[in-house]
């Protein structure tokens, strides 16, 4: 996301110390505005129960089903088990997976600490390139690796002779794919930092790589396992890279695929599944309880840290970032160029006809306004239910059991992959008797699924933006007989509109290229710009698929463009309380 | 200015662009009238789709078509998927096997077409009078070589699936993982027809000594050939000819110990509310006009009486060269086994040279 995810960290250190401690409380007895809230928060858990909890119930039961539905327990389990070639993929997966991200994590950390801690020029521009990776579909960075390192590829040399199908594209693939959110969480890290220790550590004549490993190190630890978790269950459940770039090297998520697209086989595929889900959650508890010591970490009388010009350093960081950065460019703007090419690799003359989608059968630009539609709708109604949510589980009051599984809850679909996801959704809402069946075959489902599958990272930016808030604002109104509603609306909003508007932005960039989570469940009249793209490779017009990618890329550049423009006019404006 | 205000004209900007991009989204879409619109099935090329619908429409005036078009095992699934709240009414172009997998499952309704007498034997599921498949044309297993490439390697051409066994292949064919693709498996299926189950196996376990890799989509060898990224691709003919006719370098062979093959047929789907138009599809599918129009892209059809010529860049014979008779039958009863055989012989070590 943009500046304004990153700022929260900060201004958090920033944030008036409530001098004496905390007043202390009287419980009150729950208000009819408190009964408000717990409907809503009941609502809110409905509202899970429907669009997360029962459809992976619904699959998951697959898993201990014959192809008949009878029940026959974990016999699934052992036959995956039993089968060498299964079981490799798990080998396959995690291999993969550690070291794509060893390497992210390394490059990102890079990459933040040139941005958050020196004082190299072009930070603003590296900063937005470093982004450029979330706008295109996953199937683009897959496609430009084969022109730049297969068999025709211009820089095939530079592989020593091993093939990009396989591991190595796999995880170069993923590295793209992955390296801005490492980004975004690195940067959150590196920002929080105190001044006073660097000062303490100087005045006590520490080299600057002592300050490192005994101060900057150790204060970002837990963004470091962190981004590492997030990292490494993106490249575990990821679908989009190895599908195109993997040759033979079999994946969970390509066993996944090859049990429900080749065999038809729902039980397996719901067994590899679950696996797929297994070490996401593992992750996720560990990142869990690495958050809550963070916490702890962070004192109120904190001194923001800024980076001193360093000239050797900065221009060091300058050419590593760049180099970075540069790569990055160099994969998509490979392929742009795949898209402009006559035929690869045989006439390089430039054309623009692969960009005539009319050309390719039925839908023509269809399914660009059809993305558009869902995207802009994803993001309105995303946001909403994502800010109103984490308002409910961080502001209100009682039912806090409920709460803190609906917290819980919202974790859970960064753990899910979309293949699984997708299938969750047509088992459950085209189940026959299902009284929401009627929402199957329209756009509304994709709506529903996208916000679900997007649901974790915009929920967790909204609670950083609300813990900014603090809570005296809710007990003031209160005090001063003001309705919630109206605090929410006149001092909630604005103070976290920075997020508000990360979190659509958010929402619309992933809803334009999402693919596994939907292939399931567009409809003729639904049919998206980035499922389109997918079917277009699949047909074998590559460069008409990097075309489709490229105006994905376009529009969700463009959108991103305006949402930053936006953003920096009302940082200006509004967000004058969080400078010091 | 206040914040509050601020804040207002923020939202209600940022509300003007996503909504003006909905609207641009809402625009694009025109109602449908009162015909009636049946819902149909497909997994045939895009650029098939507008022909076949119009032709369709012209000849049956207040029915509509109203496609859902994916790759076969994506269209497969979701059909089974579906099984329990049926969406599709009829399915018009696709695999026959896979047809046969929801036949197993009690999904498709028996129906006899109009000029069903004029459909060739193969094309026909002769378990019964109802039948609830019909053929429409036939894909067979074919080589796609690239020769350009082959020059550069200094390859000769292969003319034989034995061919295919010679060293100097080694490394330099990719076909597609039967697991995941009907084109895969078909051939399996073929070699172990032609050469017989013991032999079969030893074919493959020579072959795969000299494959590169197995891709996941039926069509994707073809592809990668044509791009020069490997000389030699197992595949089936249509997405060579499409790319010949792009430009591309490309070959297209069959080898002449016979092919795999399987046809693309038409289905109605058990229960459907619509099932006079469903019919009316059908009739059309198996009709003289739509057998001329699969001719554009196929050439062996369904029909007796309709004179195939060779589309643009089609390798000639197909028609001769088609494992005769091909038991789909057994195909489909051993699917499992061949596809647990297969991956324990070459799917654990299916690993890439690096």
């Amino acid at each position: 996301m943009s500046d304004a995810t990153l700022a929260p960290a900060v201004a958090l250190t920033g944030k008036v110390d409530p001098a004496g401690g905390q007043p202390p409380r009287i419980r009150p007895r729950a208000s009819g505005e408190d009964w408000v809230m717990r409907g809503a928060i009941a609502l809110l858990a409905a509202y899970f129960v429907v669009t997360l909890v029962l459809p992976l119930y619904t699959l998951l039961i697959k898993s201990a089903e014959d192809k008949d539905g009878n029940f026959i327990g974990l016999a699934n389990f052992a036959r995956y088990f039993a089968d060498p070639a299964l079981t490799q993929s798990i080998v396959n997966t995690v291999t993969v997976s550690l070291i794509g991200t060893v390497i992210t994590i390394f490059l990102a950390f890079l990459y933040a600490y040139a941005l958050t801690r020196t004082c190299m020029a072009l930070r603003g521009l590296l900063r937005a390139v470093a982004l450029v990776p979330l706008l295109a579909p996953s199937l683009l960075p897959g496609l430009a690796l084969i022109y730049l390192f297969g068999n025709q590829g211009i820089f095939k040399g530079l592989l020593m002779g091993h093939d990009i199908y396989g591991p190595i594209g796999i995880i170069i693939g993923e590295v793209f794919f992955a390296f801005p959110h490492a980004l975004i969480i690195l940067v959150t890290a590196l920002s929080v930092a105190d001044q006073r220790l660097y000062e303490a550590a100087d005045s006590l004549r520490a080299s600057p790589f002592r300050i490192f490993m005994t101060v900057t190190l150790p204060g970002c630890r837990y963004g470091l396992i962190s981004a590492g978790m997030v990292v490494f269950t993106l490249i575990f459940t990821d679908f989009g890279v190895p599908k195109v770039i993997g040759g033979s090297y079999n994946v969970l998520a390509t066993d996944v695929y090859r049990q429900v697209i080749g065999q038809f086989n729902f039980q397996m595929g719901a067994v590899v599944g679950l696996l797929l889900l297994f070490p996401a959650v593992i992750s996720f508890t560990v990142d869990r309880i690495v958050q809550r010591k963070q916490v702890a970490l962070l004192s109120a009388r904190a001194v923001p840290f800024q980076p001193q010009p360093r000239p050797v350093i900065d221009r060091t960081f300058l050419i590593i970032s760049s180099v970075i950065a540069a790569l990055l460019l160099l994969i998509l703007g490979m392929a742009f160029v795949g898209s402009i090419i006559t035929f690869w690799p045989y006439n390089l003359a430039p054309t623009l006809k692969w960009y005539d989608f009319t050309r390719l059968g039925t839908d023509g630009w269809g399914p660009y306004f059809n993305s558009l539609r869902m995207a802009a709708m994803v993001a309105i109604i995303g946001t909403a239910i994502v800010f109103t949510g984490a308002y409910l589980t961080e502001k209100s009051r009682g039912a806090k059991g409920l709460r803190a599984s609906l917290h819980l809850l919202a974790m859970v679909p960064l753990a899910v992959p979309g293949i699984v996801l997708g299938l969750a959704y047509i088992f459950f809402f085209n189940a026959s008797g299902n009284p929401l069946g009627f929402i199957y075959n329209t756009m509304v489902i994709l709506v529903v699924n996208t916000i679900c599958h997007f649901y974790t990272v915009c929920h967790l930016t909204a609670v950083t933006a609300l813990k900014q808030v603090d809570a005296e604002f809710e007990a003031v109104s209160a005090s001063l007989k003001v309705p919630l509603y109206r605090t929410f609306w006149r001092v909630t909003v604005p103070v976290c509109l920075p997020a508000i508007l990360d979190i659509s932005i958010y929402l619309f960039v992933n809803a334009m290229t999402t693919v596994s989570a939907v292939i399931f469940i567009y409809s003729a009249n639904s049919k998206l710009m980035s499922i389109n793209a997918i079917n277009t490779e699949d047909a074998g017009n590559t460069a008409s698929a990097c075309a489709m990618g490229m105006v994905i890329v376009a529009t969700s550049a463009v959108l991103k463009g305006l949402h930053s423009l936006l953003v920096r006019r009302m940082q200006r404006r509004t967000q004058a309380w969080r400078r010091r | 200015m206040t914040m509050e205000k601020l804040t207002r004209r923020m939202a209600l900007m940022s509300m003007a662009v996503l909504g003006s991009v909905a609207a641009i989204g809402l625009a694009a879409h025109p109602a449908s009238a009162e015909d009636v619109v049946v819902k149909v099935y497909t997994a045939i090329e895009e650029e098939q789709m507008p022909p076949y619908k119009e032709a369709f429409e012209a000849a049956n005036p207040g029915i509509k078509i109203e496609w859902q078009r994916d790759s076969t095992g994506v269209i497969t699934a979701r059909l089974l998927a579906e099984k329990d709240n049926r969406q599709a009414d009829v399915v018009w172009g696709l695999a026959a096997s896979s047809l046969m997998v929801l036949d197993q499952n009690g999904m498709l309704e028996g129906y006899k077409p109009e000029g069903y007498d004029q459909i060739k034997d193969d094309f026909k599921d002769r378990r019964s009078d109802k039948p609830t498949w019909v053929g429409m044309d036939a894909w067979a297993s074919a080589i796609c070589f690239n020769t350009v490439e082959a020059e550069k390697l200094g390859l000769p051409k292969p003319a034989t699936w034995k061919d295919l066994l010679d060293p100097i292949y080694a490394g330099h064919i990719v076909m597609p993982n039967p697991g995941s693709s009907g084109t895969g498996f078909l051939s399996v299926a073929a070699w172990l027809q032609i050469f017989g189950e013991e032999e079969g196996w030893k074919y493959m376990d020579a072959l795969h000594a000299n494959m590169n890799s197995y891709t996941h989509s039926g069509s994707k060898p073809c592809k990668a050939v044509g791009a020069g990224e490997y000389p030699i691709g197992i595949s089936f003919s249509y997405p060579g000819v499409k790319l010949i006719n792009d430009g591309a370098p490309l070959e297209v062979i069959l080898p002449t110990e016979g092919l795999g093959w399987e046809m693309e047929a038409t289905a109605i789907m058990k229960g459907t509310d619509k099932l006079e138009a469903a019919q009316k599809v059908a009739d059309f599918s198996a009709s003289v006009e739509a057998n001329k129009l699969y001719n554009q892209s196929y050439q062996v059809l369904a029909r007796k009486d309709v004179d195939a010529v060779l589309p643009e860049n089609y390798p000639a014979n197909e028609g001769e060269l088609l494992l005769s008779p091909n038991n789909f039958e057994w195909a489909a009863t051993n699917r499992e086994a061949i596809l647990t055989e297969w991956q324990k012989r070459y799917g654990a070590k299916d690993q890439p040279k690096s």
